[in-house]
């Protein structure tokens, strides 16, 4: 018999980048005993990572802004396929929920006025990003950790849960290993919150980490939740490309954001030609207009003209970056070039340093000086976990969902700076609701011995696997594979090919042989976390199969434009079906309210059409 | 491009009184241009090792995660190109690879931190508004803004002699937790007064200025001249000058 430890909560939390973290202070405040389970350690989950900045309408860089015109953006952002409820709270909300974080110790830039500064990003009419130079990911995290610190929260870090146990429909708890010595555990839980981040390291060319693999998205899954919009995964356009070992490492869009301008080999600065028809009134269509607007910016007066095409939402301009390569028009190494060195120096390296750093560090570039080449890298899942708009349970009981890993805010695109005001925003709620939630339950469900037995004997299969592949030989191929054949253009013949092809890599992962010991071994690690890759890329290749049409996030080149007056107006589901198929539905959202309607752009409704 | 690079890396784990037991190991793979440390150790275990123990995260400089000692100097392994590390390796010789010496190892280059993550707790917290009213300008941001860029990586604990070599876990807070403390302290929103404890928990004093711990910080945060030195002025102006001391007993200051 292999030893377990038992735990008890009233909320356990999986995941602590922004969304876990502000669910755990907001659960403790509601007087809940709060466990935190993380595979890195603490303040290291991917939202270290984010760089530009938090988007929310405080109105300190322009007056103009407000609540209703960042829901339209995020809307006509998300071509309109949000949950708009989620889209409505989230820009009333997200304001004090940045505030919050100042009050806690976070230091953002400041206005000559003295308030938190906002910098310009794609989608967003207004400068709306709150953000410290580029390392904004950094700032919310470590304000939200050493507040976490004193709640009484209780940190499990380096634990990766690999089940979530239920009762009838009702998540009950949840099993986990020690990644540093290979303990068990099962963490008895009245509700549970799932704030596991993102799946982008299905594809070969990502800005995330070992980490992002789903796990979380599948965990999910297998316990009976229902997913939505997987087709919907984000490339963003500017990823590092050059030397091959960065490939996909993140140039923040704040270098857009700051006047960064694209071209091509041609020097030509390209994106004035793919403006789309719903953003044409407001993209300047001409440099010099373009380059004005960034003076005025630079100048820290209201922007007057129209901004330029670089800052089309991240869909537009990667799939521009994309043509421009296909057409033979990409720079020395298959990209683009993303130029800012026209900017004095000082403000190059005031407002990213980090992009300095990196481009200095890694490639060799100085971009105070000289272009840097970028082309397209997968980047964030719009999908993930439907949940309730208000309370964020997902459609299992007692289990919530927040940040990356939930669904419906972002539609089929997310805007940037969106992400991180989502994670405090619904972290909060999640948080709040589990806690709420708990009080009211009396005691823990008894955890059946069989499904830990059971759970126990699949975790440690790995080690009696001999002569089998490297399991990092198996997750590279499949990564590949994802890049080719599900990548940011799409068509049938290749997502079925996918499909086939994850048969294959679901029974190779079945036969891997890590060897070594349950002591920190990222070789059995990976191993266990092959399923789950798998699961993933199958509910993202057969969403994106379903959907016969161009938007957003996902491009079918069979489909190449958007097909509003059907596909506008549905979202897919994706659940496990009585015999552990996966299955997938069509559904539409409740009518929106007249209130919201009358803020959006009308004729992007094509309302006419039905 | 496609030459070879051999790494002899640390394989190990603790022995039953808790002391690094282990042994190097050289390890030869093919090199591809502009490749850092870390890639070097992923290409190692997927060609050689797949238990070889190592963090990381963002391989791009901004969690911290993978610290180590490369060719005996604490750094981070993602932001080590190997063509600098090339530069510096007399010809023919591995690369050596170690864990941070200065914590107890917790397998090949991982090692245990919890030191640090409970010391975190002992710190007094901020004390902010209750209300959202408040206004500061940049350049008050600007004082603190250079400690909040902290990773927390470690590697200016892991070469700071008080701890390395001393071992005054107990006694010493650590470059770390002065940035940490530094910024509370200078705080524009904070009211608490830490300086007692930074005297005394966190023993302060025990720091002779070496500014090896600036030296590595990958943030580039100049601990010693920004942190470290002003903390021990504001703690010599509080404790010892007399003239503050008497100021502070007939209540002109607090
Ligand atoms: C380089 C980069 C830059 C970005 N910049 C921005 C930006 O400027 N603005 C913006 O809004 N967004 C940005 N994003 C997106 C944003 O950072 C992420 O979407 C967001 O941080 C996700 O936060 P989260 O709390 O949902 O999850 P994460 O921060 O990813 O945390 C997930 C947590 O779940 C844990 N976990 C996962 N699976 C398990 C498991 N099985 N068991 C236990 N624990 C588990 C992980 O260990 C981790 O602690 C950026 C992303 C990247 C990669
Ligand atoms: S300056 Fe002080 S804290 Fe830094 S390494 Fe030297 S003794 Fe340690
Ligand atoms: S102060 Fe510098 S060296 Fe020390 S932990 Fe922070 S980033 Fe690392
Ligand atoms: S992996 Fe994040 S600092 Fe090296």
């Amino acid at each position: 018999m292999t030893d377990v430890t038992t735990h008890e909560y009233d909320v356990v939390i999986i995941g602590a980048g922004g969304a876990g973290l502000r669910a755990a202070i907001e659960a403790t405040r509601k007087g809940a005993t709060v466990a935190i389970i993380c595979k890195s350690m603490l303040g290291k989950a991917h939202t270290v990572m984010a760089e530009g900045g938090a988007a929310a309408a405080l109105g300190n860089a322009d007056p103009r802004d407000n609540w209703q015109t960042h829901f339209r953006d995020t809307m006509k952002g998300g071509k309109y396929l949000n949950d708009w409820r989620m889209a409505e709270i989230h820009a009333k909300e997200s304001p004090d929920r940045i505030r919050e974080l100042e009050q806690w110790g976070a230091i953002f830039d400041r206005t000559p006025a003295g308030l938190t500064n906002q910098r310009n990003f794609g989608g967003h009419t207004y400068p709306r990003l709150a953000h410290i130079g580029d390392a904004t990911g950094l700032e919310m995290i470590r304000t939200l950790q050493e507040r976490g610190i004193h709640s009484g929260m209780e940190v499990f870090m380096e634990y990766t849960v690999r089940k979530i146990f239920t009762n009838d429909g009702k998540a009950i708890g949840c099993f986990a290993y020690n990644r540093a010595d290979g303990t068990l555990h099962v963490f008895k839980a009245k509700t549970t919150v799932l704030a596991t981040g993102g799946i982008t390291r299905c594809w070969e060319v990502c800005s995330g980490s070992w980490e992002y693999t789903g796990e979380g998205h599948a965990l999910a899954y297998w316990a009976g939740a229902e997913m939505g919009d997987m087709e919907f995964v984000q490339f963003h356009p500017t990823g590092m490309i050059w030397p091959p070992s960065v490939k996909g490492i993140l140039v923040t869009e704040g270098v857009r954001g700051e006047g960064g301008m694209l071209r091509n080999s041609e020097d030509n600065r390209f994106m004035f030609n793919y403006v789309p028809e719903m953003y044409k009134p407001e993209f300047a269509d001409t440099e010099s207009e373009a380059l004005e607007w960034v003076q005025e910016v630079i100048d820290g007066k209201l922007a007057t003209k129209r901004r330029p095409p670089e800052l089309l939402t991240r869909d537009v301009v990667a799939k521009a970056i994309n043509s421009e390569i296909k057409a033979g028009r990409g720079s020395e190494h298959g990209g683009a070039y993303l130029d800012i060195s026209w900017r004095d120096e000082e403000d190059v390296r005031k407002k990213l340093p980090g992009m300095y750093h990196q481009f200095k560090e890694l490639a060799g570039v100085d971009i105070t000086t000289q272009p840097m080449e970028v082309g397209p890298t997968a980047h964030y899942v719009m999908g993930g976990v439907k949940v309730d708009p208000l309370t964020q349970e997902t459609t299992v009981q007692c289990l919530y969902a927040a940040g990356e890993a939930a669904t419906g805010l972002h539609g089929a695109n997310r805007l940037g700076g969106n992400s991180l005001s989502d994670l405090i925003t619904f972290g909060k709620r999640s948080g709040e609701y589990s806690a709420k939630a708990a009080a009211e339950m009396d005691g823990w469900e008894e955890i059946p011995q069989s499904e830990i037995d059971d759970i126990i004997a699949e975790t440690l299969a790995p080690f009696n696997r001999k002569g089998g592949e490297n399991p990092a030989t198996v997750v590279n191929e499949l990564r590949k594979m994802m890049q080719e054949k599900v990548g940011i253009i799409r068509t049938k013949d290749l997502l079925i090919e996918a499909l086939d092809d994850l048969n294959d890599f679901a029974a190779r992962g079945k036969t891997t042989s890590p060897g070594g010991s349950r002591i920190y071994n990222p070789g059995w690690h990976q191993a266990l976390e092959i399923d789950a890759m798998v699961d993933i890329s199958r509910m993202c290749t057969m969403a994106a199969l379903a959907r016969e049409e161009s938007r957003g996030g996902h491009t079918r080149e069979d489909f190449p434009t958007p097909n509003h007056s059907h596909w506008g107006k549905i979202n897919s589901v994706i659940m496990m079906g009585e015999s552990g198929e996966m299955v997938l539905e069509h559904r539409t959202y409740p009518p929106m309210r007249d209130d919201l309607k009358d803020l959006l752009d009308a004729s992007d409704l094509h309302e006419e059409e039905e | 491009m496609g030459k070879d690079v051999t790494f002899r890396v640390f394989r190990g784990e603790p022995d039953e009184d808790g002391d690094s037991c282990g042994e190097m190991v050289d390890y030869t793979v093919e090199m591809d241009e502009g490749m850092v440390v870390l890639d070097v150790i992923h290409q190692i275990q997927t060609e050689h090792a797949p238990d070889l123990s190592c963090r990381w995260n963002c391989k791009a400089g901004k969690c911290g995660s993978c610290s180590a000692e490369v060719n005996g100097k604490p750094r981070l392994m993602c932001m080590t190109r190997m063509s600098d590390i090339e530069e510096e390796t007399p010809a023919g010789q591995p690369v050596l690879v170690k864990p941070m010496q200065a914590f107890p190892l917790t397998k090949d280059l991982v090692v245990d931190v919890s030191w640090a993550y409970e010391l975190n707790k002992t710190i007094t917290p901020l004390a902010g508004p209750a209300e959202f009213d408040w206004n500061f300008q940049q350049n008050e941001a600007d004082r603190v803004q250079e400690f909040r860029a902290c990773i927390e990586c470690m590697l200016c604990i892991d070469t700071c002699h008080v701890l390395r070599e001393h071992k005054l876990f107990d006694e010493f807070a650590g470059p770390r937790f002065f940035v940490r403390l530094a910024n509370l302290e200078m705080h524009p929103l904070d009211t608490e007064d830490r300086l007692a404890s930074i005297k005394d928990e966190y023993g302060i004093g025990y720091c002779n200025i070496t500014r090896c711990c600036t030296d590595v910080c990958p943030a580039g945060i100049n601990i010693t001249d920004n942190a470290i030195i002003p903390l021990k002025e504001r703690i010599v102006t509080e404790y010892y000058d007399p003239i503050a001391w008497v100021a502070k007993k007939i209540g002109l200051r607090k």
